[in-house]
């Protein structure tokens, strides 16, 4: 305990963090409050002089918003799928990465490639992989030419390019084309901690097991799992946080708009929305924020509620 | 179940890739544990004893040799098959689930036709904690027991599903002093009970002397000897078994045997009929000494200490390869006082140990 003549000391010793803490996160966090608040806000007209009503229009306004509940819409749809599937190729990676002795250590490395790996050049690299150069809106005899090494696969197993991110393409092939990118994008980091976790867990436990007759998959469910499950929860805690501000993967593959030509905005997310509404409706973005931290705050306690219930420390 | 070892031997490929070291964890090592036995593997660490444990439960190979269960060739057999129960040094309980679940997870374990109804599973468990004395404690997590409790869960996980062999991996030696004599009984009692063959390994000469059957005292990767505890200390083959064995330890001269007798520094202290004439280590045991006004060896006094029933007795003597020689003496002659300690000895416990290679020599004693 610090005695009370040095607490002045102290206060010193914290004071640059503390003015850094207050100017970059803790006004901001008080400013959005007040901007979501003020009725129509924005930022010039504001320095111009001009005065808002306090309330909750912004609010409302988002919320009756259709376009920001297709953003909500498709953010949730995102989380939703990747998170399961990325944590669950993690653990069978991280398994797998574990259980061999050559090469563990470059593989380790290549997985962990993506993670070092700007997103939006890998976005630009993933929209090669599915573009597709030619029409997809001619007749039966014009000749699709595909560009992309997806399409190259299909054709070369005899099935027919999808058209799976271009002008014309269908929301579910969007989708897909996302999910898959940003499960990529997402496996690194976890098999990191997964692996992590692995290795910490006594083989002791194992060898146990084996001379109990214990199956694999016995093995894999009733005590590796277990033993894993702190790492897990904090692998799809942070997962759906991270899902729920998803933005720059949509911008690597569809860059901007949000969404193949012709159809822009489309793949929009609430960071996107809220981005958007940033340049002139600074209430309106405030707003969305708040919604979009009222959200990942919910779906956080849940998971720590869940997590808590299921989870071995 | 008689578990027999034949030429087992286990070498180790060594780290370091420019220098090729193997290392002989076991060397040549054979033997035959009889059925329903309590063995002790005794020996200082690195000598081999667990990987002796380890081989034997399956889960490491051996480089060499065979081992049987019964007449049973079980040395290709992995460790899931050969139907060992195995105590670990930490117990590895599973932290994750109840003491109920540890022991029932064995049993779980069983497909085909060893498959037991969840009535039977439950009953063996219950019936394997009472037997250890845990059954009120089914509902608790292993991180919520004590040492002593956390390592009856473990010994009745590894005997839920009525082992051949069950093995035990240092079983004591994260207890505290009392709860390792109270606990090294229960294991004896409970090999006794279910009549299970039981190897145990251990470095403490005091525990494998108190509960086992028989010893066998290993040295970087050999046997020693083997036999009956009290036989291998009064008995031992050479100067290492007899340095080992015994607390206080066995106390070591200097001497040489010449004309019969045998000569510590310049005292002769006892007849030796049948040495040759050599000069030889001399070992007594600390209860061989009988203080005595004219007896032959003489010791300068240092203390004497009385630890309730025994009194011990510490002194030096130039030919002691030992700092200080302790000796227990019974105090119907009163303790010694004064500079010096005058002592004749128990024939029966001085030991005689060949220079060269450390091997016992005997002589009769009268």
């Amino acid at each position: 305990m610090v005695e009370s003549k040095h607490k002045w000391k102290a206060w010193i010793y914290l004071s640059p963090a503390i003015v850094l803490l207050l100017i970059f996160t803790v006004w901001p966090i008080i400013n959005t409050v007040r901007m979501s608040l003020l009725e129509g806000y924005n930022s010039m007209a504001a320095v111009g002089g001009a005065t808002y009503d306090f309330g909750f229009g912004n609010f409302k306004q988002v919320l009756e918003y259709n376009y920001f509940l297709r953003c909500l819409g498709n953010t949730m749809l995102l989380c939703v799928l990747t998170v399961p599937i990325s944590t669950i190729l993690a653990l069978l990676i991280a398994v797998c990465l574990n259980a061999i002795k050559p090469l563990q250590r470059l593989l380790q490395t290549i997985f962990f490639l993506p993670y070092v790996t700007n997103s939006i050049a890998i976005g630009l690299v993933f929209a090669a992989m599915f573009n597709m150069v030619g029409s997809a809106f001619g007749g039966e005899n014009e000749i699709i030419i595909t560009a992309g090494i997806i399409n190259n696969v299909i054709e070369f197993f005899g099935g027919h390019a999808i058209n799976w991110i271009n002008s014309g393409s269908s929301y579910a092939a969007n989708v897909v084309v996302m999910v898959v990118y940003i499960v990529w994008n997402a496996l690194p980091f976890k098999i990191l901690i997964l692996l992590g976790g692995l290795q910490s867990i006594n083989r002791q436990y194992y060898d146990a097991a084996r001379v109990d007759g214990t199956s694999r998959r016995r093995v894999f469910t009733r005590i590796t799992v277990p033993l894993l499950s702190p790492m897990l929860a904090y692998v799809v805690i942070t997962g759906f946080i991270g899902g729920f501000k998803e933005y720059s993967s949509i911008v690597g593959i569809f860059g901007e708009d949000m969404g193949p030509a012709g159809a822009p905005g489309r793949l929009n997310t609430m960071v996107g929305f809220i981005y958007d509404s940033l340049s002139t409706q600074q209430g309106r973005a405030s707003a969305a924020a708040l919604i979009l931290f009222g959200i990942i705050f919910v779906v956080t306690m849940i998971n720590l509620y869940v997590s808590k219930k299921k989870t071995h420390y | 179940m008689k578990v027999v070892l034949q030429n087992l031997t286990k070498i180790f490929p060594g780290r370091n890739k420019k220098v090729r070291e193997e290392v002989i964890a076991v060397n040549d090592f054979t033997f035959e544990i009889p059925d329903g036995k309590l063995i002790g593997l005794l020996g200082p660490s690195g000598c081999g004893k667990s990987t002796t444990l380890y081989m034997i439960s399956g889960l490491q190979k051996p480089t060499a040799g065979k081992i049987f269960f019964g007449d049973d060739d079980v040395t290709e057999l992995s460790a899931e098959n050969r139907g060992v129960g195995l105590v670990f040094q930490n117990y590895a309980l599973y932290p994750h689930m109840t003491v109920k679940q540890n022991i029932l997870f064995p049993l779980q374990n069983l497909r085909g036709a060893d498959k037991l109804s969840k009535e039977e599973m439950l009953e063996r468990a219950e019936n394997a904690a009472r037997l250890v004395q845990i059954d009120t404690l089914m509902d608790r997590k292993p991180s919520e027991l004590s040492g002593g409790q956390q390592q009856r869960v473990a010994i009745a996980r590894a005997l839920v599903k009525m082992p051949k062999v069950l093995l035990l991996d240092e079983p004591l030696s994260n207890l505290d002093a009392r709860l390792r004599l109270q606990t090294r009984e229960e294991i004896r009692r409970i090999q006794k009970e279910t009549g299970i063959t039981t190897i145990f390994v251990t470095h403490d000469q005091e525990e494998a002397m108190s509960i086992s059957d028989m010893i066998v005292v290993m040295k970087e990767g050999v046997i020693q000897q083997i036999g009956r505890p009290q036989d291998v200390y009064d008995d031992p083959t050479n100067l290492f078994v007899a340095k080992f064995l015994g607390t206080p330890p066995i106390n070591v001269f200097e001497g040489r045997v010449e004309g019969g007798r045998l000569f510590v520094g310049a005292d002769a202290v006892l007849d030796v009929p049948g040495v040759a004439d050599q000069a030889v280590t001399v070992g007594i045991r600390p209860e061989g000494f009988v203080p005595d006004e004219n007896g032959p060896l003489v010791c300068a006094l240092n203390s004497v200490e009385v630890m309730g029933r025994d009194v011990s007795v510490v002194s030096t003597h130039p030919a002691a390869q030992v700092p200080a020689i302790r000796s227990i003496i019974n105090t119907d002659g009163g303790l010694p006082t004064g500079a010096e300690v005058r002592y004749s000895l128990k024939p029966r416990k001085v030991l005689l140990f060949s220079k060269a290679d450390e091997s016992r020599i005997r002589f009769e004693v009268k």
